[in-house]
């Protein structure tokens, strides 16, 4: 039981992070109809930024935390204006070579900065694998596991408040339901979205950061977008909740399935439910039924 | 006469290769409510995409109170007070009414004021402040149509562009729709340019009337003396003649061709 439920913690803590890269596909999907494959890789940056500002120039942990998120931020709305806008209306096809080529390029370019070995970031959660963490009864579980949970949840309040209550964000919804008719309302949506952009990449950049205790950061890290990706069809693909619901769900199944069962089901579990699911439920968990009426 | 607040010359507007409006001129005055008349396919909607700036006019130019707005981005035009009600309402279906309506605010930043139209656009039509925290996808055809009306006018706009108010409406409602059109511009002076397949509504409304085929303005004048006019009786008002001139009608041609 003890084991069952250090495990269900774990598992949701990875599925925090998978729901946060599935949630930064589903942002740019719904608002641009474009699928970002380069979205592990903007996590991967993400991590080796805060490294930079965190562990190279000693900055303290927030404060690196959050150089790291804006500059992210830039460089995703810098990537929709530079690489997405030039192609944008041309078949899916281009769009989505041009992100999975960009996904390559960030790898080799991040092996040239950083080097390929595995590096290590500085967190108030995980200095001491003794010390931080928590003990409940005999049940323990680690700080920086606890962290990802928190700041997932304190995060997505955030997005739900700025999505349902600030002008621009209702707009963003807006400019993803009716683009044209975005437009008639003089919603600039251009601006909207580099702005969508900016806001996958920070994310991206804030689970990079959250998972940096636990795989180390290193040019590969960004392969975790593989597994968001059917957290984020699970959902429904087109769904903020089913996105973090989604990542939640493949997140604890393949920690379960890699502690219950034999070895090699762990990295197949996610693809497994995801048939499963889709079999029954074509649309995803929470696929959007209601359709706009003529 | 006024100077035209919107004024549209020789446009030609393509998609791709197809070419949708071959040199099109027309012109708004003021406080006046113009009308475009065309079968399916003529090319109203385009003209109006090209006014709003959601289209780009390859030729030809668009002044907006003497100032040429072609080929400027769509938020820049609304910005001028330009606001496009466009066929089929477009509304945006999982936000509520209310937000549907404060994003045709969405350029404003006069509380006030924006809180005072809202106010307007519910007393001219109380349904949407029954349903304003329903999601706008719910509701019905008509009511989609008062909630695109209403959302371009948060806008506070000078000119409304109306693009087939009445399509899908029943009689009555087309009625009802029609009578608020006038109300807005007589009561804020909002000078309005309305496409509409609906020839009599539309020339019992309007001031000024253009006809429209394949591209072309072939016929323009007062709508008093278009609705008297046989062209416009036969072809747009589905008028029959009778008698002896009956039996020539296979001979008979639209004049302007
Ligand atoms: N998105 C498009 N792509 C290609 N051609 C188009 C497009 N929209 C319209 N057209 C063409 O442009 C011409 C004019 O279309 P437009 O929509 O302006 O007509 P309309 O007068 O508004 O017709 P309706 O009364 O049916 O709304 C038509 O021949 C149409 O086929
Ligand atoms: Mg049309």
């Amino acid at each position: 039981m003890l084991d069952f439920i250090q495990q269900l913690v774990n598992g949701i803590a990875l599925g925090c992070v998978y729901g946060l890269i599935a949630l930064g596909f589903v942002l740019i999907y719904k608002a641009t109809e474009v699928v970002n494959f380069a979205q592990g890789e903007l996590l991967m940056l993400g991590g080796f930024f805060a490294f930079t500002f965190i562990t190279f120039m000693g900055l303290n942990y927030w404060i690196g935390f959050l150089l790291a998120v804006i500059c992210m931020a830039l460089l995703g709305s810098t990537i929709e204006r530079v690489v997405v806008r030039p192609i944008l209306g041309y078949p899916q096809f281009s769009i989505v070579m041009a992100t999975i080529g960009l996904g390559f390029f960030a790898r080799s370019v991040a092996g040239m900065i950083w080097g390929t070995d595995d590096l290590k970031i500085d967190t108030p959660f995980s200095r001491s694998v003794t010390e931080n963490v928590v003990r409940i009864g005999s049940l323990v579980i680690a700080d920086d596991k606890i962290s990802i949970i928190v700041a997932t949840v304190l995060l997505c309040i955030v997005l739900y408040l700025f999505f349902s209550r600030t002008r621009m964000g209702i707009a963003m919804q807006a400019t993803s339901q009716n683009m044209l008719a975005a437009y008639y309302m003089g919603i600039p949506v251009k601006r909207v979205f580099s702005l969508i952009w900016a806001i996958s990449a920070a994310v991206a950049c804030f689970a990079g950061i959250l998972l940096a205790p636990s795989t180390l950061i290193h040019t590969n890290v960004g392969f975790i977008g593989l597994k968001a990706f059917p957290a984020a069809v699970l959902g429904g693909f087109g769904s903020i909740p089913g996105a973090l619901v989604g990542g939640i769900i493949i997140g604890v199944i393949e920690q379960l399935a890699g502690f219950y069962l034999p070895q090699g089901f762990k990295d197949v579990a996610a693809y497994i439910v995801l048939l499963l699911v889709l079999w029954f439920k074509p649309d995803g968990l929470f696929g959007m039924k209601m359709r706009k009426k003529v | 006469m006024s100077e035209p607040i919107l004024k549209v010359s020789n446009i030609e507007s393509f998609y791709g290769p197809i070419m949708a409006i071959r040199g099109v001129s027309l012109e708004l005055h003021p406080g006046s409510i113009a009308t475009v008349l065309g079968a399916n396919g003529a090319g109203k909607t385009t003209i109006l995409k090209t006014i709003s700036g959601v289209l780009d006019p390859l030729k030809g130019s668009v002044e907006f109170e003497g100032r040429p707005i072609q080929r400027m981005d769509p938020d820049k035009i609304v910005r001028l007070g330009i606001s496009h009600v466009p066929e089929g309402r477009e509304v945006f279906p999982f936000l509520t009414v209310r937000e549907n309506l404060m994003m045709g605010a969405f350029l404003r930043r006069d509380r006030t004021g924006v809180n005072d139209d809202l106010e307007r656009v519910y007393t001219y039509f109380p349904r949407l402040k029954e349903r304003m925290i329903q999601p706008a996808g719910q509701l019905s055809g008509g009511e989609q149509q008062m909630l695109a009306i209403s959302r371009a006018l948060m806008n506070r706009p000078k000119v409304l562009l109306l693009d087939e108010p009445s399509l899908g409406l029943s009689p009555i409602l087309v009625k009802e729709i029609f009578a608020i059109i006038r109300r807005i511009n007589q009561e804020s002076g909002t000078s309005i340019l309305l496409v509409e397949q609906n020839a009599k509504m539309a020339l019992e409304t309007a001031n000024y009337g253009y006809v429209l085929e394949v591209g072309r303005v072939v016929m323009d004048d007062t709508c008093e003396r278009l609705l008297n006019s046989k062209d416009i009786q036969e072809f747009y008002l589905g008028a029959t003649e009778e008698g002896a001139r009956g039996e020539k009608r296979w001979k008979r041609k639209k004049t302007w061709r």
